[in-house]
């Protein structure tokens, strides 16, 4: 019977088995014959390997194999890069899976031991003797890029990889004319994503058929069949790629990775299944991290306040290797967002990737945009202060006005729909806002540091045309299928290409399903995350799954929709074109008594006693979407917060987000992706950051030292929503998996900003660590 | 995460525990495990072997024996800051135990783990010494009692000698009048105090008779304030004496300073002004 649940907070199905501990990650498989890997990982961050000597290792109880990069020389191909950005005289060094003349980061595999159990492995691991010939090491990417810089890799001069430009009107002429300009120099800290399950993989090779079985964290199991072929040499029709159960990803787990290489390479040698999971520490060591970026960036604008121009150079870490993605996060989904919520005529940037000595960098949750969103939101308060005016008002002065279907800016986009004054609004009401700056003017004169941010945000996301994903270098398509497939009993399996880890689409989908043919929500069950199993697709990123991916399964249950109606008019002897469609069941226009419910349609489909001339049995439909353009979700977040005069403490008082994600299937699910999304952009600001020492070794090795985003360092967050749906989109949707990740690291740094304005600094690198806001306001106080 | 090999005893008393020790070399002590087992998995510990007391009932439980709390050696946080005699008798401890780690920490890690692996930063000893605490101790040539103040010898060192197995807290009830209190600024990753203080104070007749003051995570063992005890011993706990005993503080860092990626040494010992002055303010407000 119908359930209407679209549009309806209904509970999780994927919960239970998560929060009772009975879901089955990779590394919960065993397999007959099993053995397991364990790498080792060099210890410097850029030396020369002069010689390995694993004979010692190899002699060890339990020990089947010992391999170095000696052996998977001309075996594995290096690992490819899938984002080659044109235009940019992009550099793509080699990379092999285990390194075998030079290690540049810590972390780099050397070697790999092969044991009948993980201890014996990791036993062994210490008794291969590697002589190591340290070189100098440079992690700071401005710093990398300049001459005399300790060179990574001998075809990326400067360790440049790409330099890449955005441009829109004449950003020069711009500030030659305006009568303010305003700066400042950015710098968004390498973060560790952290999800919480480690990264796992299990191979198995079949030599009698030929077959190569990878279980695998992936957000992506198709793309990562791809380039299992590419680097393995296996045929793509022979290798399956299951991603089980994942422990979250945060886009660390989008990358292909040396390490299913070698798990796959060791199988491969030895005939029998390989696992390889890694530790927490190597999780901060070989797992690919994100931002690390150092932006140089000004803003043009009239005396009152109207932006007319931004130009920005900045230095994007990209780590020791291009890791898969690596080129398109600090470029395409970065550079390309540089206009934000405001009509500003005249853009210009230039992106320097960078190599050093650090793990590999690449997408990690709102990949580029936060970068941008920050730099933006930044810049718009500097300018406000410099020109006496509210920030809130600059902003009203330049955002762009309402539309519905399409607005085009400087750097070349096309931005779907949009509200922005509507959701500054909604989240300045729901403050209080100018109640909260009478309350700051207050706390200022008992000598209190209250601070209030406001910050709006676009974000590109629904990735995206696949037309634009060839123009823009990257090597694959970013559409979805799906295939909806109605049992006889009228239950319905869909299969898609996605693969969520943690985002709720087991959910969503079968939300879709319900309201599309009226179906029970729980009639419905969602497959993915199997290459054989599911049709091709392009993975769980860039807030695209329910945008594209839920497309796709809308399109083919309406494909079901339109067979069922034609099947009904057989049944019910009229024409096709006289059969309506309400609540899961087809009657003949004005007899609404006669009618076939779908689980009805299911059944004769699938018997196919009685079918129409020409009509294929059964009820299974399946559809391709492309998107026609991106989506581009927006909304505008305020925080409250107030920093300890005497000890810089910040304490984080109030949140509150406004989003438009556009039409919501599950509001529920909505609130809780905004929850952890302004969690996870707020660590950058107050507590998050990877730091090296000089040599390249990181002292942010473990969770004793690299500060997580926790609950108690975070008020109850306040949700609020507007909804303009997407005038391309089936359902309206647009995507909300990486808003709050955008907008809370500018809201929450604004806000720290502005409480600290009374003492007139201006700027503190992230994150805020008391010590450091403490020594910015001794500083002050000492007139520096 | 994978330890190396180990062998594993279980001690069914003190005696065989001591013996155990004796008997293999490199042997580790293993209690609640909250600091050896993580250390040994990452290999930044190997012991040959574990000889595990957790089975030993009688290093378990809370008494008030003769004016002091009595604390076997097993008894966890959770157990201590939830504690009515201690409460009432050594309130400081109560709040430095309530605040280690988290909820988790504080249901398995043990206050003698705790104390013999003497970590700088961690809370429970910063207040065992300001009460005065002693350490009762079990080896090869029988008991004896350390006091709190001499039982750490360096960074993560300590006077015990070989074999030997703590086996307690003796910790005096606070005189009656006293105050006292336990601050602490966590370090956002690991929840150790970058400064915790623990301050007691006395006063008849609105005058400080007595006052211990303790600061921990500032020097590699727990830093006595003395200065700030002086200054405060006759004062009348007003707000001036206050602020005039904190600042006297910067005198007593003699000791080697604790420093890392998060906080300096410098900005320790102002911080640990800073929270000192809280401290006294909380337990002369507590006091009399």
């Amino acid at each position: 019977m119908t359930t209407r649940v679209f549009s309806s907070g209904i509970r999780r199905r994927e919960d239970p088995r998560l929060i009772t501990g009975r879901a089955s990650y990779t590394d919960d498989i065993k397999l007959p014959g099993m053995v397991y890997a364990a790498i080792l990982r060099s210890m410097y961050a850029h030396a020369n390997i002069r010689s390995i000597d694993t004979s010692a290792a190899a002699g060890q109880p339990g020990v089947i194999a010992v391999y170095t990069g000696a052996d998977t020389e001309g075996a594995l191909n290096g690992l490819p890069c899938a984002w080659l950005i044109p235009n940019s005289d992009l550099k793509t060094p080699a990379h092999p899976a285990i390194a075998k003349d030079r290690v540049r980061y810590v972390g780099d595999a050397v070697a790999v031991v092969v044991a009948e159990t993980r201890y014996q492995a990791e036993d062994a691991l210490e008794h291969i003797v590697v002589e190591y010939e340290p070189l100098d090491a440079v992690l700071n990417p401005k710093d990398a890029a300049q001459d005399g810089a300790p060179q990574l890799h001998d075809d990326a001069p400067n360790n440049v990889a790409f330099t890449w430009a955005v441009a829109g009107g004449d950003a020069d002429a711009a500030f030659a004319d305006a009568d303010v300009t305003v700066s400042d120099v950015i710098t968004l800290p390498r973060l560790i994503a952290n999800p919480m399950e480690p990264r796992s993989a299990i191979a198995q090779w079949v030599g009698a058929t030929g077959e190569l079985t990878l279980w695998n964290t992936s957000q992506n199991p198709h793309i990562a069949r791809f380039l299992t072929c590419v680097v393995t040499g296996v045929p793509e029709h022979k290798i399956r790629v299951i991603a089980p159960e994942v422990g979250g990803g945060f886009g660390s787990k989008i990358p292909y990775y040396p390490d299913e290489a070698i798990t796959a390479f060791c199988s491969m040698r030895l005939g029998v299944p390989v696992k390889w999971t890694e530790t927490r520490s190597e999780n901060y060591l070989a797992t690919t991290q994100g931002r690390d970026h150092i932006e140089e960036v000004e803003m043009a604008a009239t005396s009152d306040g109207k932006i007319t121009g931004l130009r920005t150079t900045v230095y994007a870490g990209l780590g020791a290797y291009l890791s898969t993605a690596a080129p398109g996060v600090p470029t395409i989904l970065h550079g390309l967002m540089y206009s934000g919520a405001y009509d500003i005529p005249n853009i210009s940037g230039t992106i320097y990737g960078v190599f050093n000595n650090g793990t590999p960098v690449d997408a990690y949750r709102g990949a580029g945009r936060p970068e941008a969103t920050t730099l933006i939101e930044r810049l718009v308060d500097v300018l406000a202060a410099e020109l006496g005016m509210d920030p809130v008002e600059v902003r009203r002065k330049n955002l762009i006005p309402k539309f519905e279907n399409g607005h085009d800016v400087v750097t070349g986009l096309t931005y779907d729909s949009g509200d922005y004054g509507a959701t500054l609004d909604t989240v300045l009401d729901a403050a209080g806002y100018s109640a909260l700056r009478e309350e700051q003017e207050q706390a200022r004169g008992e000598g209190r540091l209250m601070g209030v941010g406001v910050s709006t945000y676009v974000e590109i996301c629904g990735l995206g045309p696949s037309q634009v994903a060839g123009a823009v270098g990257f090597q694959g398509g970013l559409w979805e299928s799906a295939i909806v497939r109605f049992h006889p009993t009228g239950k319905v399996n869909v299969m898609v290409g996605s693969s969520p880890h943690g985002q709720g689409e087991e959910t969503t989908f079968a939300q879709i399903v319900a309201e599309e043919v009226g179906v029970g929500v729980d009639d419905v069950e969602i497959i993915h995350g199997d290459t054989d199993l599911t049709p091709m697709g392009w993975g769980t990123y860039g807030s695209r799954t329910t945008a594209v991916s839920g497309a796709a399964v809308t399109l083919a249950t309406r494909k079901i929709k339109d067979k069922s109606k034609a099947l009904a008019a057989h049944l019910l002897e009229a024409a096709t074109e006289d059969i309506e469609y309400e609540d899961g069941r087809f009657f003949v226009r004005g007899s609404p008594d006669q009618h076939k419910t779908i689980q009805d349609i299911a059944l004769m489909a699938n018997v196919a006693w009685d079918m129409p001339e020409g009509m294929e049995p059964g009820l299974e439909a399946s559809a391709f979407y492309d998107p026609p353009n991106f989506t581009y979700p927006f909304g505008a977040h305020l925080a409250v917060v107030e920093v300890d005069p005497a000890t810089g403490q910040i304490d984080l008082q109030r949140y509150i987000a406004v989003d438009d994600c556009g039409v919501q299937i599950n509001p529920m699910i909505v609130e809780g992706q905004v929850h952890g999304g302004v969690a996870q952009g707020v660590g950058p600001v107050l507590w998050e950051g990877v730091v090296y020492d000089e040599s390249g070794q990181p002292l942010t090795g473990t969770m004793l030292d690299y500060a997580l985003p926790r609950a108690d360092g975070l008020p109850d967050i306040e949700v609020q929503s507007n909804t303009t749906p997407s005038p391309h989109h089936p359902l309206g949707v647009k995507g909300v998996g990486e808003a709050g990740t955008i907008a809370s690291t500018p809201t929450v740094y604004n806000a720290v900003m502005d409480a600290l304005r009374p003492l007139g600094i201006t700027r503190i690198d992230m994150p805020l660590t008391p010590e450091k806001v403490w020594r910015a306001m001794q500083d002050a106080r000492n007139g520096g | 995460m994978y330890p190396a090999n180990t062998t594993y005893h279980r001690a069914g008393s003190v005696a065989e525990a001591v013996q155990l020790l004796a008997d293999n070399e490199g042997a580790k002590v293993l209690a609640g495990g909250h600091s050896l087992i993580p250390a040994m998995k990452l290999r930044l510990a190997a012991p040959q072997a574990l000889v595990d007391i957790g089975h030993i009932a009688a290093l378990r439980g809370i008494s008030l024996e003769g004016g002091s709390l009595v604390i076997g050696a097993l008894t966890n946080f959770a157990t201590i800051a939830s504690s009515e005699l201690v409460q009432a008798n050594a309130p400081v401890l109560a709040e430095a135990t309530g605040v280690v780690g988290d909820p988790a920490v504080r249901n398995r890690g043990t206050i003698g783990g705790n104390v013999s692996h003497g970590d700088p930063a961690s809370d429970p000893p910063t207040a065992l010494t300001a009460l005065g605490a002693t350490y009762n101790v079990s080896g090869p040539g029988g008991e004896r009692s350390i006091a709190a103040s001499d039982f750490p010898t360096g960074l993560l060192e300590n006077a015990l000698q070989d074999n030997e197995i703590l086996t307690g807290v003796s910790v005096p009830a606070l005189a009656p009048g006293s105050g006292s209190a336990y601050v602490k600024f966590p370090h956002p990753a690991s929840r150790y105090a970058v400064v915790g203080v623990a301050a007691i104070v006395a006063s008849q007749g609105g005058s400080c008779s007595s006052a211990s003051v303790v600061i921990g995570g500032v020097e590699t063992t727990p830093t006595r304030a003395s200065s700030v005890e002086a200054a405060l011993v006759g004062s009348d706990l007003g707000n001036d004496a206050l602020d005039a005993a904190a600042a006297a503080v910067a005198g007593d860092f003699t000791g080697d300073p604790m420093s890392d990626i998060f906080a300096s040494d410098e900005y320790r010992r102002a911080m640990a002004a800073v929270y000192l002055r809280r401290a006294l303010g909380i337990a002369a407000s507590r006091a009399g």
